[in-house]
């Protein structure tokens, strides 16, 4: 920590600042203190096809104190900035978690808590990210490590040297915070970045030596891939030039993760600029892989009601228009069965690693 | 055979059959026995012309050599009914509690709580059967007249009463009947109990006074709510609608007329001269004839004909209902809310028989009990929630005035209230269920010939009519209800906003002063915050929505609000002379409003609320002019319910 530029440190703290001044100048005014945030959704999302990354429109909510429907929410935005700001002073990174639980008291001369559950906290920390256009690390607050690596990769990590090659097959935690100020990518041998939805599949890989043979990077998010996971990726990509690619399961949630690590989640649009890997393969499980690897019928998952509801959701985002896309999520519904990963296990404990990844990187059979 | 064969005595049957008259186990048997005294000795009292006032004793009676029990174990009690009534005279005493089917009621159309002249009868025979004692009966026509002392049993095999005793005695009343009858019986509180009856006894009958003295010596006294006696039912002939081919067969061969047309016109109501020769001519039968000669098939085609002619609908003059004023003199007496409304439906007929229902409601918990601090000062922990109440609905059901305490789910009132959609009206309901809230409904059918489920009197039959009527009330109760819960919601979000902004201000400064460093004047922020919070909700606006500025029931009729400040509407409009400044006996202390003082009536009202005088000045000069609850303003206010009534039952129809 003792790295963190402290121009920058300073801007973040500014801003939160300026929401009080925000509160204050319109109580003189005799004004409703109303603040502009961003809308997250993907009404205010575009594809940029050119760069192949989501971005971020500029529409708005304005959530303001003197509106029944907001007040309490305008009330929790400005304890939880007050919050980041005892953070950026004290120079301390803390969990979402945390902040909830430092946030929450019962307001005096009532029963009614500040925050009932961290449901409520969570979602405006990322309006706070997004309105003061302040990354998650620059606001001092991390996940949890949330995934893995394991491969021939070296990595300083608060002064220690992490040789992810020498860490058994448990590998090494990606913290949720991986810019070049807290973690340093001394050396990187690797041809390409597998990036694997479960863990399972990530465990199997991994005691396989896989990235030995292969020589790959290991990654795993342990389902949808936290930032740290996703930026440390993306870091490897463009500071190494490695191609990356995604391995999930064959449903359309799989699907989802792979789009978010190539072109960024709706969500957090804002962020794809920096987490984004726009050139990211769909390795599989594709929904012709079941027939060309002859896994029986049996081991398929009939689609439900909802896997169907968001599969045709997929067919109409903008970054699902490739043909080749089309097809892929046209014929899973078209089978109404999904598969998942830990399926392969049917033929062989040892499938995954010894037949169906090394014919897959043979066949270059993957999409883009 | 034949020679076993012989007659069988009404006595001897309902000995055999006492479960048919309500008396099927010791618990209820108690109550049939009270209940029966009592609605004789207020039929007794109201046809007299007295406002009743009467006494209810309970005592244990020791059995055998063994000690007296307490009262939840005792299983033989006293009961003691007194009223101030009329009298009996002497002659009359014996009959009229020791034979059954002896009464004045039964052949007549009338309304009156009892019907077929077996209650009190029955009450005795069952007390003798059980315990062997005599009914003792004290009775007093007047103060010059010499009270009466009789100690009777009935003869059950020829139905006849035996005086065992017959004296002039002393007695401390002017005027009035005792009856004394000792049973065996269980005493147990809660769901149809004694007290239960008489306590919806006197929500019904707000003019009665009743002293209880229950079997453990405490003594509950139900003051008079209401002083008028309901008007006095009239007698009517029956309808020719509402008979039976038998009952016209039986009235043909006893009528006095001469012709048949005028038997007709003069034994049955709503039948003019006119009517019965059109009556006569479609059936075919000369208006001449005797009546005792139309019979066999001549009688039917009449019959018929009578049935398929257009009569009017009966006279309703023979109907008593107790009235939106009494219901909620009575509702508002003995429960204790927020809300109250009443509805007195306009006279309806079922088979020739007239009948009227009428509905209360009484809605919340009192104000002070709803303001009361909760125990909960703890800080809910995540996953904790308040607990909500989710009690439901409670039904008390009338016939005649009188509370009917068993078989709930079979009366048609009951079926009513589950068939109402109360979500409508802002009243949580889920499936077949009774609405859930703190909500007491109150259902009256008043009728010449409450048309029972049984002997026993506990339910109501299901009469298409009848069910109607029961709904339409309902209806406008949950209508008024509706409105006055979503009036109350919109006034206290409107509050509530207020408060939260004021809750949030604090927050919110502490915030931006920590954020600043702490060096923030916070009391300015706070206060340009707080004004900015007042002018945004609408500030006075609010509380008078709220009703703790404005006047009036918030324009819904025969209503009482009652609020933290203040209660609005038709407020009982009396209290019992002679305990108004008796503060021991004045029940709930609501009702010591002074009410009788019509001059100092608008003051109430300013000093009740004294906001309202000093921040809507314009509203103070509109204060006289609404209608004054003195007796005279009464009359007043009734034309104008008059007219709304009539103008909702079209709606409504």
């Amino acid at each position: 920590m003792a790295k963190m530029k402290q121009t920058r440190n300073g801007t973040v703290e500014k801003k939160l600042i300026g929401l009080a001044d925000l509160v204050i100048t319109a109580a003189q005014r005799a004004k409703d203190p109303t603040m502009a945030i961003p809308i997250r959704a993907l009404s205010n999302v575009t594809f940029n096809e050119r760069k192949g990354l989501l971005e971020m429109g500029n529409k708005t909510q304005s959530r303001s104190f003197f509106n029944a429907g907001m007040a309490k929410k305008f009330m929790q935005t400005m304890l939880v900035a007050d919050a980041l700001s005892e953070l950026q002073r004290a120079e301390l990174t803390t969990s979402l978690r945390e902040i909830y639980y430092r946030t929450k008291h019962t307001i005096q001369d009532s029963h009614e808590n500040t925050f009932d559950t961290q449901d409520e906290s969570d979602p405006i920390i990322e309006d706070l990210e997004v309105s003061l256009v302040a990354l998650r690390e620059e606001l001092h607050v991390r996940a949890e490590n949330g995934g893995s690596v394991v491969g021939p990769l070296l990595l300083g990590d608060d002064g220690d040297r992490v040789d992810c090659a020498k860490l058994g097959k448990g590998g090494y935690s990606v913290p949720s915070i991986v810019e070049p100020e807290y973690v340093e990518i001394c050396r990187c041998t690797a041809d390409f970045v597998l990036l694997v939805e479960k863990g399972t599949q990530w465990n199997r890989l991994s005691e396989d030596k896989f990235w030995r043979r292969y020589n790959c990077v290991l990654l795993t998010g342990n389902g949808q891939p936290p930032r740290g996971v996703r930026r440390l990726a993306r870091r490897l990509h463009e500071e190494y030039r490695l191609p990356v690619y995604v391995l999930v399961d064959n449903d359309p949630w799989g699907y989802y993760i792979y789009s978010v690590v190539k072109q960024g989640s709706i969500n957090l649009a804002f962020e794809s600029q920096r987490m984004a890997i726009p050139k990211a393969k769909f390795i599989g499980l594709s929904s012709g892989d079941p027939e060309r690897y002859e896994l029986p019928r049996n081991v398929g998952i009939k689609l439900n009601e909802k896997d169907i509801a968001r599969a045709k959701e997929l067919l109409n985002y903008q970054w699902f228009q490739k043909p080749a896309w089309q097809a892929e999520i046209k014929r899973m519904l078209a089978s109404g069965l999904k598969y998942e990963l830990d399926a392969l296990a049917n033929k062989d404990f040892q499938y995954l690693t010894k037949k169906y990844l090394p014919r897959k990187l043979k066949e270059k059979d993957w999409l883009d | 055979m034949g020679a076993r064969q012989r007659e069988i005595s009404v006595s001897e049957f309902f000995t055999k059959n006492r479960h048919l008259l309500g008396f099927d186990n010791p618990r209820k048997a108690l109550l049939t026995c009270v209940k029966e005294a009592v609605d004789n000795a207020l039929d007794a009292c109201e046809e007299a012309g007295i406002l009743p006032e009467v006494a209810v004793q309970l005592e244990v009676v020791a059995t055998g050599s063994s000690a007296v029990l307490p009262a939840s174990q005792a299983t033989r009690f006293r009961i003691t009914v007194t009223d101030n009534g009329p009298g009996i005279v002497r002659q009359q005493i014996p009959r009229i509690f020791a034979k059954l089917l002896y009464g004045s009621k039964f052949h007549r159309l009338r309304m009156s709580r009892g019907q077929q002249g077996i209650g009190i009868s029955a009450a005795g025979m069952y007390g003798q059967l059980t315990t062997g004692k005599p009914m003792k009966i004290i009775s007093r026509t007047g103060p010059r007249a010499a009270a009466q002392y009789c100690a009777v049993q009935i003869d059950t095999k020829k139905n006849e009463p035996l005086v065992l005793e017959n004296k002039q005695v002393e007695w401390d009343r002017p005027q009035g009947t005792q009856v004394a009858i000792e049973v065996e019986g269980r005493y147990q509180k809660g769901r149809a109990s004694v007290d239960e009856y008489l306590e919806q006894t006197s929500i019904a009958n707000p003019h009665v006074r009743l002293i209880y003295r229950m079997p453990e010596g405490e003594t509950k006294e139900y003051p008079r709510a209401y002083h008028e006696l309901p008007p006095s039912p009239k007698e009517i002939k029956p309808h020719p609608y509402g008979i039976e081919f038998g009952m016209l067969l039986k009235m043909l061969q006893d009528a006095k007329s001469q012709t048949l047309s005028s038997f007709l016109s003069s034994d049955f109501c709503r039948v003019t001269p006119a009517l019965a020769n059109e009556i006569c001519k479609a059936a075919n039968v000369s208006p001449k004839a005797k009546p005792r000669d139309v019979r066999g098939a001549l009688a039917e085609t009449l019959y018929q004909t009578i049935q398929a002619t257009k009569v009017m609908a009966p006279p309703t003059n023979c109907l008593s209902p107790i009235g939106e004023k009494a219901i909620l003199s009575g509702l508002y007496k003995q429960i204790k809310g927020e809300f109250y409304t009443a509805v007195s439906r306009p006279p309806s007929v079922y088979r020739g028989n007239p009948f009227i229902i009428e509905a209360g409601l009484a809605f919340g918990k009192t104000p002070d009990s709803a303001t009361k601090p909760e125990k909960s000062v703890q800080p809910l922990a995540e996953g904790e929630q308040e607990e909500g109440d989710s009690e439901l609905a409670r039904v008390i059901r009338y016939a005649n005035r009188v509370p009917l305490l068993y078989q709930q789910s079979s009366c048609a009132t009951f079926k009513a209230v589950l068939a109402t959609t109360w979500r409508n009206y802002g009243i949580g309901q889920s499936r077949g269920a009774l609405p859930a809230g703190p909500m007491v409904i109150f259902v009256h059918i008043a009728s010449v010939w409450v048309p029972f489920t049984s002997e026993s009197k506990e339910a109501i039959a299901e009469y298409d009519e009848i069910h109607k009527d029961i709904t339409l009330a309902l209806r406008e109760c949950g209508r008024r209800l509706g409105l006055f819960l979503r009036r109350r919601e919109r006034a206290a979000s409107e509050y509530r906003r207020r408060n939260i902004f004021e809750l949030y201000i604090e927050e919110v400064v502490e915030a931006c002063n920590r954020l600043k460093g702490g060096k923030l004047p916070t009391e300015k922020l706070k206060a340009q915050l707080q004004k900015i919070a007042s002018s945004r909700t609408g500030g006075i606006k609010t509380e008078e929505t709220l009703g703790k500025t404005g006047a009036g029931p918030e324009g819904l009729p025969h209503s009482i609000i009652v609020t933290a400040e203040g209660i609005e509407g038709d407020v009982p409009p009396t209290l019992d002379v002679s305990r108004a400044g008796d503060p021991a006996t004045e029940g709930p202390d609501r009702i010591c409003i002074e009410e009788k003082l019509s001059p100092s009536k608008p003051g109430r009202r300013q000093t009740a609320k004294p906001r309202s005088a000093k921040k809507a000045p314009g509203k103070v000069a509109t204060v006289p002019s609404l209608p004054k609850k003195g007796s005279s303003a009464q009359q007043q206010a009734g034309t104008v319910r008059t007219g709304r009534k009539a103008h909702l039952t079209r709606k409504n129809k």
